[in-house]
């Protein structure tokens, strides 16, 4: 069963001139959690608003739950739950005025549904008397998701919810979204953090309102061909320089404390070569291991590749 | 139902909880009164006068000494003719004239009554009403010395001419003006900025994506800001019946019905801009140049319409303030019924109509 297919959907701003979604194709199965990996500016957020009715599309078609997202408008508009990229509720509100609110407007009460919250909701709870807009980031994250499922959607639409919060925040909201998954609700989420995407079932990787790839986290790594190598010295940035003026390196960019290094003739292992050519440069430190890609390494490397199609 | 409830609960909840806007609001109708009452009935000094004796004798001469010995008047004496006269006022150089007919001292002592004309420039109606006050007060002194001496009852009738607004119009309109004012100030104003507002937080965008109907969300607008006008309405009646002594001669509840409509056509101007502008700033000037520009300018408010170049008085038609304040005026002062402004509010309630079908027409039910 899918709950969401996208056919060839374009969208474009600025009278035509900026593609914002450029023919994608998409599905998502029921009860899946499912995400859409990219940049800023990649249009996640396009395809989110087209998704919840928001934005027509200027070409393709887009379903959700069988619905169509032009015609059944209203329909769709009842049944999904959506948080948008930034905080969007009431900040002069309180928390519990903010979900009763939310609760009511989409005819229902906070006590019918309160099961589906309490997880999260239990959280905030010791402030519902506090103005939303005095709520710190991962507290408001988790209102707006108490207030995006208060009517117990079949299908969630959350646009970047971890976006400007902590760590140990965005750990639990995960978390969170795990429950949710665990009750069969349909799981959308976007996010510009690579790291993330191993939380999800399956993720699409965009970039330029293009899908690079659609695929299972693994897959996505499984697919990447070749080797990678991680790198450090003792003079980080000289290192970076110096590697991508190598002769045989292909791409190379920072990973955490190491540069990640991928060679132009992909399975070779050029260890000998690079510490060799490094020793020359006068680097001291080095220190050079093989390592499995990470999804932001078949990112990059997608990235590349369409680089050098075009 | 409950939705509706709900979501008006929550436009009060945002009224009340902005303390800044809500003293504004209340205090702004308070405010405006003191000012336009107080400022509207300011004391005239130095005022340029005419004094056209045509009689030249005793009296007329003393008369003429009053009114110069008073601090209010400037006195040129002249023998103009009348179109000498008629000249200054156009230009503006005089504020009154006064005309002693010829033989007054004679009429007085034999017919035992004589007539002054006294002509203003009602055009400016505060100054004139206060000027010819005054001179009439003068007259009417000077009569008093001249009983004491005398056996018979004498009278000097002033007849007052009021040139060019000769019914006055525009006495205390500042209160039907005032009213047409703050309530378009309020509705436009604050409907508009609280649906941009939505936008701007991108509440909007939630409240899109729910089964909530755009009417609703207007409604809902509409009901914190129609008591809030309603409060100020009794509140302005109540500071001009008692502290302004102005009665309100027609019915109090055809007036709240006029206020009502009245009240409606602002909120579906609020809405036609809350949905064109894209922010908070655009939305309070838009309705700025909506509301306060007309309503001071082109609604007969300040500046009687009648007196204005024909495509201004075109332009004013359109202006929903001039009607309603046609009607306030017509029902407060004149104590007038529906059958007197049935016209006006005929032509305000299409307005109201027409406004209201735009906006709900190109209400967006989509962000873009």
């Amino acid at each position: 069963m899918t709950s969401v297919e996208l056919n060839n959907v374009t969208k474009k701003y600025d009278k035509e001139k900026v593609v914002a979604v450029d023919d994608v194709s998409l599905s998502v199965s029921k009860g899946e959690l499912f995400g859409l990996i990219g940049p800023d500016g990649a249009g996640k957020s396009s395809i989110f608003r087209i998704l919840t009715t928001l934005l027509l599309p200027d070409g393709g078609t887009a379903t959700v739950e069988g619905y169509d997202v032009v015609k059944d408008y209203k329909t769709i508009r009842g049944n999904v739950g959506y948080m948008p990229g930034r905080f969007s509720l009431y900040q002069d509100l309180t928390v519990e005025e903010n979900l009763s609110f939310f609760a009511t407007v989409f005819g229902t009460s906070i006590e019918e549904n309160y099961e589906l919250i309490k997880d999260i909701y239990i959280q905030i709870e010791p402030f519902k008397k506090r103005r939303a807009g005095k709520l710190s980031g991962g507290m408001k994250q988790k209102l707006a998701l108490s207030c995006a499922l208060i009517h117990k959607p079949s299908i969630l639409f959350l646009d970047e919810p971890t976006t400007g919060v902590d760590a140990v925040s965005r750990k639990e909201f995960w978390e969170m979204l795990k429950r949710l998954k665990q009750q069969g609700i349909t799981i959308m989420v976007s996010t510009p953090y690579m790291d993330e995407a191993t939380l999800c079932d399956r993720i699409a990787l965009i970039q330029s309102g293009k899908i690079l790839s659609v695929d299972t986290p693994s897959g996505i790594v499984k697919s990447y061909h070749g080797k990678l190598f991680a790198i450090k010295s003792d003079a980080m940035y000289k290192l970076m320089n110096d590697l991508r003026a190598f002769e045989h390196t292909r791409s190379c960019f920072a990973f955490g404390e190491y540069h990640h290094i991928s060679f132009k003739e992909r399975d070779k292992d050029y260890t000998e070569e690079v510490l060799n050519y490094l020793q020359a440069k006068g680097h001291t430190g080095v220190e050079i291991k093989s390592v499995t890609p990470a999804i932001e390494d078949c990112f990059i490397d997608m990235v590349e590749e369409k680089k050098s199609e075009a | 139902m409950k939705q509706l409830f709900s979501f008006i609960k929550k436009e009060f909840l945002h009224v009340f909880r902005d303390r800044k806007t809500l003293m504004l609001l209340f205090g702004l109708p308070v405010v405006q009164l003191t000012l336009f009452g107080f400022a509207l009935t300011n004391e005239v000094k130095n005022a340029k006068i005419v004094v056209a004796d045509y009689s030249k004798d005793i009296a007329t001469k003393q008369i003429t000494e009053k009114i110069e010995a008073s601090k209010y008047f400037d006195v040129e004496k002249s023998l103009k003719s009348h179109d000498e006269i008629e000249a200054a006022f156009k230009t503006g150089k005089i504020k009154l004239a006064i005309l002693f007919p010829e033989n007054f001292n004679e009429n007085l002592l034999h017919l035992h009554k004589a007539q002054i004309q006294i002509i203003a420039d009602a055009s400016d109606i505060n100054t004139a009403t206060t000027l010819t006050n005054y001179i009439s007060a003068i007259v009417a002194d000077y009569q008093r010395q001249l009983m004491k001496d005398a056996s018979i009852p004498l009278t000097i009738t002033p007849e007052i001419r009021m040139l060019y607004n000769p019914e006055l119009k525009g006495e205390h309109t500042f209160i039907p003006g005032i009213m047409a004012m703050i309530m378009l100030l309020i509705c436009v104003m604050m409907t508009s900025i609280s649906i941009v507002r939505e936008k701007e937080l991108g509440t909007m965008e939630i409240l899109l994506v729910s089964p909530f109907k755009p009417l609703m969300v207007i409604i809902a607008k509409f009901i914190p800001y129609l008591l809030i006008s309603f409060f100020n309405i009794t509140s302005i009646l109540l500071i001009s019946v008692y502290a302004l002594e102005l009665p309100i001669k027609g019915s109090i509840l055809l007036l709240y019905s006029e206020s009502l409509l009245f009240v409606v056509t602002a909120l579906a101007i609020g809405l036609l801009i809350s949905i064109q502008a894209q922010s908070q700033q655009t939305a309070m000037f838009g309705s700025l140049m909506a509301t306060m520009l007309p309503t001071l300018l082109l609604s007969g408010f300040i500046f009687p319409v009648e007196n204005m170049p024909l495509p201004l008085r075109i332009i004013s038609n359109v202006v929903p303030s001039k009607w309603f304040f046609i009607i306030v005026k017509s029902i407060m002062i004149k104590g007038a019924g529906i059958s007197v402004v049935w016209k006006e509010t005929l032509v305000l309630t299409g307005m109201m109509l027409f406004f209201l079908t735009v906006s709900l027409r190109k209400f967006k039910i989509r962000l873009a």
